[in-house]
C-alpha cells in the first residue's frame, strides 16, 4: 500500500523563536485511522492545519497523493483541498443557513466563481446531500437552521459537509472536545464507519487518550512540537503516555491497563 | 501585602477624584461660569418656554411647508446612509482580518475608514461648505462621509466576530474568495449589518437637523428661519414634528430589528 500522506521534517515557527513544530515526520496509509494525541499547546492543531495549508509551514515537505503540497500554486492548492475534508471543534457552520445549505458548502470548491457566489447546486448534488444527511441520521433536520441543532447534530452536519466533497482524507481537529460523552461516541462511531466502509483516510486530533486507543489503527504522540510516539494503538504503554504527556501523565484521569483490558 | 493593595486602590481613587475636582474648578474660573446662577436660571428658562415656545393654531398653517422640509431631511439621511453602507461593506470586507486579501491592502482600507470616522459630521459639513456651498448636497455628503467611516468600522468588527469559523471551514473545502464572501460572510453577518444601517439612519436624521443649520437646507434651516424671525410658535412646531419623526423612525427600526434578528 502506498502512503496517501507523507510528512517529512516539517517545522513551523511562529515569530522569531517560538517553535510550534520541530522536524515532524510521519506517513499515513490509504484508509488508515490515525489519532494525534498530546498535551494542550503541543502543536496538534498547527500540524493538522499545515497539512492542507490553512497554516503555511516554515520548512520540510508534505506529500499528499502525488502533490507536493507546500509548492502548490493557489489554484492547485484549492484543487487538493477539495480532496481533503476538514472537521472542527466548534463545527464552523454558517449558523443562519439551513442544514442542507451548510452541507452543500462542501461542493463550493468544485464550482465556478459565479455558481459559487449565487449558490447554484445541481439536483444530483442536492440528492447526494440528502443521502449523506440520511446516513448521518439527520433526515428530520434537513431544512432546520444550523443554530437550532444540538452540538452533536452540528458536528454531524460538519461531517456531512466534509463527506459531500468525496474526500480521500478527513482532517478532524478535536471533533469531540466540545461534546457530551454520548454525542462524542456517536461522532467517533461515524468517523470510524467513514473510514472502514468508505475507505476514507481519517486523521484526528484528540484530547482523550482512551478514545484514541479505542478507535485508531495508529497513534502519533506529540510533545512540544516533536513526534515522541508513532505506532499501533494496541502497543501504547503507560511509559509511552508518560513520554507524550510528560509530568502531566500522572494526572490523567484513567488507568491505561483498564482500557486495554476492556 | 494584601492590605497594601487595598490602600493603594483607595489612594488612587482619591487622587483621581481630587484631580477631577481641580480641573472642574479651573475650567469654571477660566470661563467665568457661575454654577449657582446656571442652575437657578433653569426655572426661568422653563417659564419662558411655557410662555412663548408652543405651537399655536396660526403656526399650524405652516405645517405643510414644515412637513415638506422634514421629508427632504429624512430622505437625504436615508439616501446618504444606504449609499455609505454599500461602500462601507466593500471596505470592511477588504479591511477585516478574516476576509482581507492581504495585510497591506487591509491596513490601507482600515486607515481610510479611520480618517473618515474621526472627522465629525459637523466638521465634514464645514469642510464641504467650501466646495458645494449652502445646499442639500453639502448635507448629503457630510452625512455620507461620516456614516461611511462609522459603518466601515462597525461592519469590520461584525464580520470578524461572526464569520471567522465558517470562513476557515469553506477555505478548507477549496472554495474561492467570492464564494466564501457570498456563501458564508454575508449570510452570517447580514442581520447585524442591517441593524447597524438602521442605527445609522436614526443617528443621521438627528445629525441632519443640526447639519441643516450649517448648510442652510432641510428641517434644520426651517427651524433656524422661524426662530431667528422670532416666530417661536412655528419654531416649536418644527421641534415637535422632528421629535415625532424620530420616535416614529426608532419604533419602525426596532420592529425591523426584532423581526430579522
Amino acid at each position: 500500500m502506498a502512503a496517501l500522506l507523507e510528512v517529512n521534517h516539517l517545522t513551523k515557527q511562529f515569530g522569531k523563536d517560538s517553535k510550534a513544530l520541530t522536524d515532524v515526520s510521519f506517513s499515513v496509509q490509504e484508509g488508515e485511522f490515525v489519532s494525534i494525541i498530546g498535551p494542550s499547546g503541543a502543536g496538534k492543531s498547527t500540524l493538522l492545519r499545515c497539512i492542507n495549508r490553512m497554516i503555511d509551514a516554515s520548512g520540510g515537505e508534505i506529500r499528499f497523493q502525488d502533490h507536493h503540497v507546500m509548492d502548490l500554486k493557489k489554484k492547485e492548492l484549492k484543487q487538493v483541498r477539495t480532496k481533503i475534508g476538514m472537521i472542527f471543534q466548534h463545527y464552523n457552520l454558517v449558523n443562519r443557513l439551513s442544514v442542507i445549505e451548510n452541507t452543500l458548502h462542501g461542493k463550493l470548491g468544485t464550482k465556478s466563481t459565479w455558481a459559487g457566489v449565487l449558490g447554484l447546486y445541481s439536483n444530483e448534488e442536492k440528492k447526494q446531500a440528502i443521502q449523506i444527511l440520511n446516513v448521518l441520521g439527520l433526515n428530520e433536520m434537513i431544512y432546520k437552521r444550523a443554530d437550532q441543532l444540538s452540538g452533536g447534530q452540528k458536528q454531524r452536519v460538519g461531517i456531512a459537509r466534509a463527506l459531500i466533497q468525496n474526500p480521500r482524507m478527513l482532517l478532524c481537529d478535536e471533533p469531540i472536545a466540545s461534546l457530551d460523552p454520548n454525542s462524542a461516541k456517536v461522532i467517533m462511531d461515524h468517523l470510524k464507519k467513514v473510514s472502514t466502509t468508505m475507505g476514507i483516510t481519517v486523521v484526528v486530533n484528540l484530547h482523550q487518550v482512551d478514545v484514541a486507543i479505542k478507535y485508531s489503527d495508529r497513534i502519533i504522540g506529540i510533545n512540544k512540537g516533536q513526534v515522541v510516539y508513532n505506532g499501533s494503538a494496541k502497543a501504547l504503554t503507560s511509559e509511552d503516555i508518560q513520554r507524550i504527556y510528560g509530568s502531566e501523565a500522572e494526572d490523567l484521569i484513567f488507568d491505561i491497563g483498564g482500557i486495554h483490558a476492556g | 501585602m494584601q492590605a497594601d493593595i487595598f490602600a493603594k486602590k483607595k489612594r488612587n481613587t482619591l487622587a483621581f477624584l481630587l484631580l477631577l475636582g481641580a480641573l472642574t474648578i479651573l475650567a469654571m474660573i477660566i470661563t467665568e461660569y457661575n454654577v449657582l446662577k446656571g442652575f437657578t436660571s433653569i426655572p426661568k428658562a422653563i417659564q419662558w418656554g411655557m410662555a412663548n415656545f408652543y405651537p399655536t393654531a396660526e403656526s399650524l398653517e405652516k405645517l405643510p411647508v414644515i412637513l415638506d422640509k422634514l421629508q427632504e431631511t429624512l430622505l437625504v439621511s436615508i439616501a446618504a446612509t444606504t449609499a455609505a453602507a454599500v461602500f462601507a461593506l466593500l471596505f470592511s470586507i477588504f479591511g477585516s482580518n478574516t476576509t482581507r486579501v492581504n495585510a497591506f491592502f487591509g491596513a490601507i482600507t482600515r486607515g481610510i475608514a479611520t480618517v473618515f470616522r474621526n472627522i465629525d459630521v459637523a466638521a465634514w459639513a464645514l469642510i464641504l461648505l467650501f466646495s458645494f456651498g449652502q445646499s442639500a448636497l453639502t448635507g448629503y455628503f457630510a452625512l455620507f462621509f461620516g456614516s461611511f467611516g462609522f459603518l466601515t468600522r462597525a461592519f469590520t468588527e461584525t464580520i470578524d466576530e461572526v464569520s471567522g469559523g465558517s470562513v476557515e471551514a469553506l477555505k478548507a473545502t477549496g472554495a474561492g474568495y467570492f464564494s466564501i464572501i457570498f456563501q458564508s460572510v454575508i449570510p452570517s453577518s447580514i442581520p447585524q449589518l442591517i441593524s447597524w444601517i438602521l442605527f445609522m439612519i436614526e443617528t443621521n436624521i438627528r445629525s441632519a437637523t443640526l447639519i441643516g443649520l450649517l448648510t442652510g437646507s432641510g428641517i434644520g434651516f426651517t427651524f433656524n428661519l422661524y426662530y431667528k424671525s422670532l416666530a417661536y410658535d412655528t419654531a416649536s412646531l418644527v421641534v415637535v414634528v422632528i421629535i415625532a419623526a424620530i420616535l416614529l423612525i426608532e419604533y419602525a427600526s426596532n420592529y425591523v430589528r426584532k423581526v430579522i434578528l
